[in-house]
């Protein structure tokens, strides 16, 4: 019964663990970029963003073919608006990865992420909580979701101490103010990618459940 | 029994334990479900799972089939329906219904409609003029059929014989309008027009309808009951049915996996 509809829904799944893959690549490749003072890597995340994009685009049309051309209820409505909404928070997180490898290209911050490790640790927490994020919705995983909405916190908690360490080096005089503030946007962009990682977390709520944030919105 | 259900204003018409028999065939099984005054409720649900023959029964369409029994309580405002005594002319004058195919009679649109009325009585002709007016501007007619009210009915199109047919129902001031696919045999300009009609139709009645569209159901019913093999599967807000079902053979059924 209705394999033309299962099929793309099929296809909407595969292509978002495509996107997936190209944000977490992305996010990671950035990280790179900044400890290896890699200009080139760099670059190469700036420009790959234009295929999120389109990435992002290919899946909203597929999302908008599907609810003219099939209909979808229930399960299968809650699985194509929920995709509708977190493929714009995918593809802010890949704008965020983008801005951060901006930073590689206009200044050398790689001092400062070899003094305040945590940032490299950081960035890995964030592309698990990314990557958990988009398996948990291609699983209907809520378990992985609602864990990945906690260790939000844990990033949040870094966000904090790396500004505080960024702080101190400023009064230290061990690193300049221009440096500390690329710095301090580098862990911001990250936090906010934590973030957009949650908010896929609560779609994956809602395809699972109808309800958002523990509310009825249908 | 002796246990009495006390009607909640905002149900129209309730049924209680509901089960009806063709012979040996359990068409109903024990269907417990309350119809919302002002609502519009849609039956969906396979051929042949009972949601036609319980439309039915709500104004004992059914009383005229050889073999059926029926058990269980149909309380219209609290009265039991089926009770010794009840008048099936002045039940169906509470509780219309309004076909699969429209089925105007053979005469004049101006007689389809006022043929009720007369029925119940209506003699003066000012009274009657009125009545047929009104019903016609109620179905979302009028307009189309004022300079021919004394034509045929069946000279006019599909849709407008259903609006017709519809207007006949309303003549009597029913309460409760049933229907049974109402739009399956129409165009879809039509179709959209009866759609239309029955968002204002819901303002002065009560709509219960029978449809294979579930499209049509959620576009326009208040409430949705799922049926299968005579069993009422579940009975939700259509909203809530038809975006977070509970029932497993809901989801398989409005999601086309079914079968």
């Amino acid at each position: 019964m209705r394999e033309t509809f299962e099929h793309k829904l099929g296809k909407l799944n595969n292509d978002l663990i495509r996107m997936g893959g190209m944000i977490e690549e992305a996010i990671a490749s950035s990280i790179t970029a900044l400890r290896d003072s890699d200009a080139e890597l760099a670059q190469k995340v700036v420009d790959g963003d234009r295929q999120v994009d389109e990435e992002e685009k290919n899946i909203e049309s597929q999302c908008l073919s599907i609810i003219l051309r099939e209909q979808p209820v229930a399960k299968d409505l809650r699985k194509v608006s929920a995709a509708l909404k977190m493929v714009t928070d995918m593809e802010r997180i890949a704008d965020n990865a983008a801005d951060i490898a901006e930073i590689s290209l206009t200044a050398d911050v790689s001092t400062i992420m070899h003094i305040v490790k945590e940032i490299q640790t950081m960035s890995e927490k964030v592309i698990i909580m990314v990557s958990h994020s988009i398996d948990s919705f291609v699983t209907t995983d809520m378990e992985l979701a609602n864990e990945t909405i906690k260790a939000d916190d844990e990033v949040d908690e870094l966000f904090i101490s790396i500004r505080n360490r960024i702080v101190e080096l400023i009064k230290s005089e061990h690193c300049s103010g221009e440096v500390a503030v690329d710095a301090l946007m580098i862990v911001k962009y990250l936090e906010r990618i934590a973030d957009h990682a949650v908010n896929i977390c609560e779609w994956v709520e809602f395809f699972k459940t109808g309800e958002y944030k523990n509310t009825r919105i249908i | 029994m002796s246990d009495i259900i006390v009607p909640q204003s905002d149900v129209k018409l309730c049924t209680r334990n509901v089960n009806l028999y063709y012979g040996e065939n359990h068409a109903l099984k024990d269907i417990n479900l309350d119809i919302k005054t002002n609502k519009i409720t849609a039956f969906i649900g396979p051929s042949g799972c009972g949601k036609s023959t319980y439309l039915k029964s709500l104004n004992r369409m059914n009383d005229l089939v050889p073999d059926c029994k029926i058990t269980g309580q149909f309380l219209l405002d609290g009265e039991d329906i089926y009770a010794d005594g009840v008048d099936t002319n002045v039940l169906r004058r509470r509780i219309g219904m309004v076909f699969q195919k429209p089925n105007p009679f053979p005469m004049s649109i101006y007689d389809n409609i006022a043929y009720g009325p007369r029925v119940h009585g209506i003699k003066s002709k000012a009274k009657l003029d009125r009545i047929v007016e009104e019903s016609l501007i109620g179905a979302a007619v009028f307009d189309e059929v004022k300079d021919r009210l004394h034509k045929s009915a069946l000279s006019l199109s599909g849709g407008q014989q259903q609006r017709i047919c519809i207007a006949r129902a309303i003549a009597v001031q029913p309460e409760v309008i049933l229907m049974d696919e109402p739009t399956s045999a129409l165009d879809p300009v039509s179709t959209l027009k009866i759609e239309e009609l029955m968002n204002t139709l819901k303002e002065k009645y009560t709509v219960a309808i029978v449809t294979h569209n579930m499209q049509q159901a959620t576009r326009i019913s208040d409430f949705t009951a799922f049926f299968l093999v005579g069993e009422m599967v579940e009975y939700a807000p259509t909203d809530e049915l038809f975006s977070r079902p509970k029932d497993k053979r809901t989801e398989d059924y409005i999601t086309g996996r079914f079968g």
